[in-house]
Order: structure tokens, then sequence, then C-alpha cells
């Protein structure tokens, strides 16, 4: 309970701090709010876009799955590492 | 001194995997339900982003979006886990709340690699440079920054890690608003025509099948990583089992 | 809260008698500081002359560093003798011991503050002095902002290895909001003219801030500095 209204202090007072952030009025707008529809684009060299949405979406799929295919081997590791301590601790225990 | 573990070793469960953790592979329902999720979206979306409505000034780049803002939905998510799982595991140690905010951290800095990777990626085409400063990757940079703390710190920080590890995952999720605020203040000194288009409906539909993904695909990673953990635990205590048991014989 | 006071001010009380008989943080971080300033007016050169407006960041990345060094200074000592278990294993409200060595600390940081913030208006011709009330609350709440996260985490890393290395990794990506929030508010109260508007804006953000994180810094202090 005492740990429940601690918490529930400190997200007031983070609330607080935020509506201070949003209040004051002579402050200029905050870079991005929203999605605000583009006017205008600053004049860029001719770049081929393809190159780098391919690189883009490599980069999605290579991550999560390298991570998983570590994570895999990692399991298998342990897994290995724990039927061989459970055969020991086994073979120990039928003295 | 660690209390004697449980020497009661489960018995070979040939219905696969129990809760109890028979083996330290995925259930294979678990897997299933995995690949379904996983082919119909990663097979679904590709096509749906190559079939969504072209965005009229960026053209093809602006696809990126698609992936780029839903992993930056996922990190912000994944940290705000972390350092629950942080706050939790300070307040009540048990271990599985640790290696929740293990997995978490982790995964934090994995999301937010992609992230940080990407944006620059569209930056180029978009803005015409690869960094901009721009509000939002900043903010991103600088939580990504603080569970790279928070990893170094488990890593090498000795013994004690880990609650030094949940504080900073802890303090870095409170963080999120004040660096958010600050970032985004500081940037409106340097104004900038922002690329970020309003969505159409033909998009919507697309981002958000993208979004579930990438959460679908965050719970399948964080539950695996945090059952590693508990794996290596049992290892770890079983482990100890074997010395005792050496040192009594 | 009588208890709790007077345990944080005997802690806070001990911390300034050793460094006044010794002098030992504040004179070391002050010349750090100063040759800090130095390196950065010797480096942020523009046609063979000193930029100028560099005077707000220059400020703040020292305070940033010195800071670092007097945490990790202050602690050091408590590691020495393994103070630090003994001041745990008293009968006194834990969260005590934090409030008497942030106390103690940003009374240090605030000695050196007093000969930095003039020597950097005096370095780089920016009229920090002109408004004394604003750029002390700024210096005064930044520096509890940087201290209140410091001291949790350098207490927290007194037993680590690398705590050298890993106290200033641990502590700036956090403090990013505070050096923000600093530097902004000095450049506004620098500019001519001067945007008070802006300078109260950073300093209500800087008040948040340190209320936030003093308040958390409290709740955890215990939990995770026992064993």
């Amino acid at each position: 309970m005492r740990h429940f209204v601690r918490a529930v202090i400190l997200a007031a007072l983070v609330l607080a701090a935020g509506v201070h952030a949003g209040s004051a009025q002579d402050r200029p707008q905050a870079a991005q709010d929203e999605f605000v529809p583009v006017s205008e684009l600053p004049q860029t060299e001719q770049l081929p876009a393809a190159p780098l949405v391919i690189a883009a979406y490599s980069v999605f799929w290579l991550l999560p799955f390298v991570y998983l295919w570590t994570l895999q081997r990692r399991m298998a590791a342990v897994d290995r590492e724990l039927s061989d301590l459970r055969q020991r601790l086994g073979g120990a225990r039928d003295h | 001194m660690a209390s004697t573990p449980n020497l009661q070793l489960p018995t070979p469960d040939t219905r696969g995997p129990t809760a109890t953790g028979g083996t330290a592979r995925l259930g294979v329902g678990v897997w299933a339900l995995g690949i379904a999720i996983g082919a119909l979206l990663f097979v679904m979306t590709p096509r749906m982003i190559a079939l969504a409505p072209y965005e009229s000034t960026m053209g093809l780049v602006q696809k990126i979006f698609y992936y780029h803002a839903p992993s930056g939905i996922t990190m912000f998510l994944s940290a705000f886990v972390a350092g629950i799982a942080g706050l939790l595991y300070i307040f009540k140690r048990q271990p599985r709340y640790d290696r929740m905010c293990l997995a978490a951290s982790e995964l934090t800095v994995l999301f937010g690699a992609m992230v940080l990777i990407t944006g620059p990626l569209w930056a180029r085409k978009a803005w015409g440079v690869w960094w901009d400063w721009d509000a939002r990757l900043t903010s991103s940079l600088l939580l990504w920054m603080m569970f790279v703390a928070c990893l170094l710190v488990r890593r090498y920080g000795g013994p004690g890690g880990e609650r030094l590890g949940a504080a900073i995952a802890a303090f870095g999720m409170v963080n999120v608003p004040f660096v958010y605020v600050s970032v985004n203040i500081w940037r409106t000194l340097h104004p900038k025509t922002t690329v970020v288009p309003s969505l159409a409906p033909g998009m919507r539909g697309v981002f958000w099948i993208c979004t579930l993904g990438f959460v679908v695909l965050y719970t399948l990673l964080l539950t695996t990583r945090a059952r590693l953990e508990r794996q290596r635990a049992m290892a770890e205590d079983l482990h100890l089992a074997l010395e005792e048991r050496s040192t009594q014989s | 809260m009588r208890p709790f006071l007077t345990a944080a001010w005997l802690i806070a009380r001990k911390d300034l008698t050793v460094e006044v008989r010794s002098r030992e943080i504040v004179a070391t971080t002050v010349f750090f500081a100063v040759s800090c300033t130095l390196v950065f007016a010797f480096s942020l050169v523009q046609e063979g002359r000193t930029v100028v407006d560099a005077a707000a960041g220059l400020l703040w990345i020292a305070i940033a560093f010195s800071g670092t060094l007097a945490l990790g200074r202050t602690f050091e000592r408590e590691r020495f003798n393994d103070t630090l278990r003994a001041l745990m294993l008293a009968p006194s409200d834990r969260p005590a011991i934090y409030v008497g060595k942030l106390l103690g600390i940003l009374a240090m940081l605030l000695a050196v503050e007093l000969v930095l913030v003039p020597l950097v208006g005096l370095l780089f011709q920016a009229p920090l002095l002109a408004h004394p009330g604003l750029i002390g609350a700024l210096v005064l709440l930044g520096t509890l902002g940087f201290c209140a996260v410091g001291t949790l985490f350098a207490a927290m890393l007194v037993r680590t290895r690398s705590r050298d290395v890993l106290l200033p990794v641990v502590l700036y990506p956090l403090t990013i909001p505070v050096i923000i929030a600093g530097v902004r508010g000095t450049v506004a109260v620098l500019a001519s003219p001067p945007d008070l508007a802006m300078a109260q804006f950073w300093i209500g953000l800087l008040a948040s801030f340190d209320a936030v994180f003093i308040l958390l810094a409290l709740w955890t202090f215990e939990p995770v500095m026992t064993e």
C-alpha cells in the first residue's frame, strides 16, 4: 500500500511536469507534435530511393531474426547443459 | 548463502515442455502460433506496403515509415516494460522480475537500433542529411543510450549488477517524458520542415497491422529471452547442487 | 521527521567538516573545472578568437564533469574504510543517508560553481552576473538534479568494479534533460534582450525534474543499497 501511494505521488509529479511543459503560452511551439502535412520539401539532390528502402527493410528483418537465432542457439546450449547436469545428479544419487 | 536447491529433478516429460520447464525449447504450440502470426503479418505486410498508396511528396522512401514507426512504438513499449520490471525487482527481489527487466532492456536496445539505423536512411533521402537532430530521433537516441548503459552495467558491474541495471531501467523509464519535452523544446530553436505526413486512409490500415506485427514479435522475443534466463538460473542451481553433493561425499 | 532531518544533517555536517579540514575535493575540482574551461576555450576557436556564444554550453559541461569527479571522490572516501556499510547499519532512516550525502555534495559543488560561473563569464564575455537570480536558480536547480541522480548511482557503484567509468556511463544519459534545460536557460538569460519567459520555463522544468527524481531516489535508496 505504501509503495502504491508513493508510485501514485511520483506519477502525479511527472504529470504535473508535463502540464507545466504544455501550459507555457508564450513559448514557441514544439518542433513536432503530431503528424503534419508536408507543405514543401527542401530541395534534395536526386537520390535513388530504392537502395535506401531495401537497406532499411533488410535491417528490419535481419536484426530481429539474427537475435532470435542467437537466442535459439543459447537455449540449445543451456538445454544440453541442463540434461547433462541432471544425468550427473541422477547418477550420483544412485550411489 | 543460497538456500539448498530443490533436488527433485523433474521427470522427463514426454508430453512436451511443461510450465515448470521440462525442456529449454519453446513449446510446439507457442512456435506454431508464432509462425502462424509471423507468416500472416510478415508475408502480408510487404504486400500491403507495396500496394499502399504512394505518399505524394516523398514517394518510395516514405514506405520505410511502415516499419520504422512501429519499431519506435515497440522500443518505447519495451522501455516501459523494463522500467516497471526494474521497479518490481527493486522492491520485491523476485528473480523473475530481474529476468523480465533484462530481457526488456535488451529488446529496447534491439528495437532502438532498428529505429536509429533506418531513421537516417529515410532522412538521407527526405531531408538530404543523415542526421538532423530531429526531436523524435534524438529522444530515441537518448533512451537507447540509457538502456545500453543498463546493459553495460549488468555486464561489467560484477555482482550486484542486476540491481544497478534495474535502477537504471526504472530511472530511464521515468526520464522519458523529461527527455522528450526538453529535446522537443530545444529543437524549436532550429525549426525544420517536418516530413512526417498525416496518415491518408489507405495507409492507416497498413500502419496498424505492422504495429500489431511488431508487438507480437516483441512479445515472442521477450518471453523467449526471459525463458532463456530462467533455464540458465536452473542450470546454476543444479551446478550448486552438484558441488554440494561432491563436497558432502 | 526530526530524527530523519537530524540524521541527514549529521551526515552532511560530517562530510563538510572533513572537506573543510582537508579541502581536497573542492580544491581539486575547482582546478579541474578551470582547466576544463581553458581546454574548451582553446579548442572552440573561430577566426582566431574564442566563440563567445559557447559560454552557456561550456559552463554546463564543466558542471557535469566536475560533478562526476566530486561524486566519485566523495564515495571513494566512504569505500576506503567501508564506512558506507557502517552508515547503513546505523539505526537511522536509510533515506536520511541519501539526503545527507546529497546535501554535502551539493554544497561542495556550489562552492566550485562560485568560482566557475564568474570565470566563464569573464573568459567568454558573457553577462552571467547580470541576472544573478535567474542564473542562480538555474545553477542551483540544475546542480541539484544532477546530484540527485548522481548520489544514488555513485552510492550503488561504491562496491562495483569499473566504478570510475561506469558512473559517467550511467549518469550522462540520465541527466541529459538537466543539461539541456540548464544550457537553454542560460542561453535565454544571456540573450540580448534576455528571454525571461523561456528562462522561467526551463527553471520550472528543472524544478519538476528535481522533485520527481529526488522522490524516486528516496523511494528506491533503501532497497537498492541493502544486500
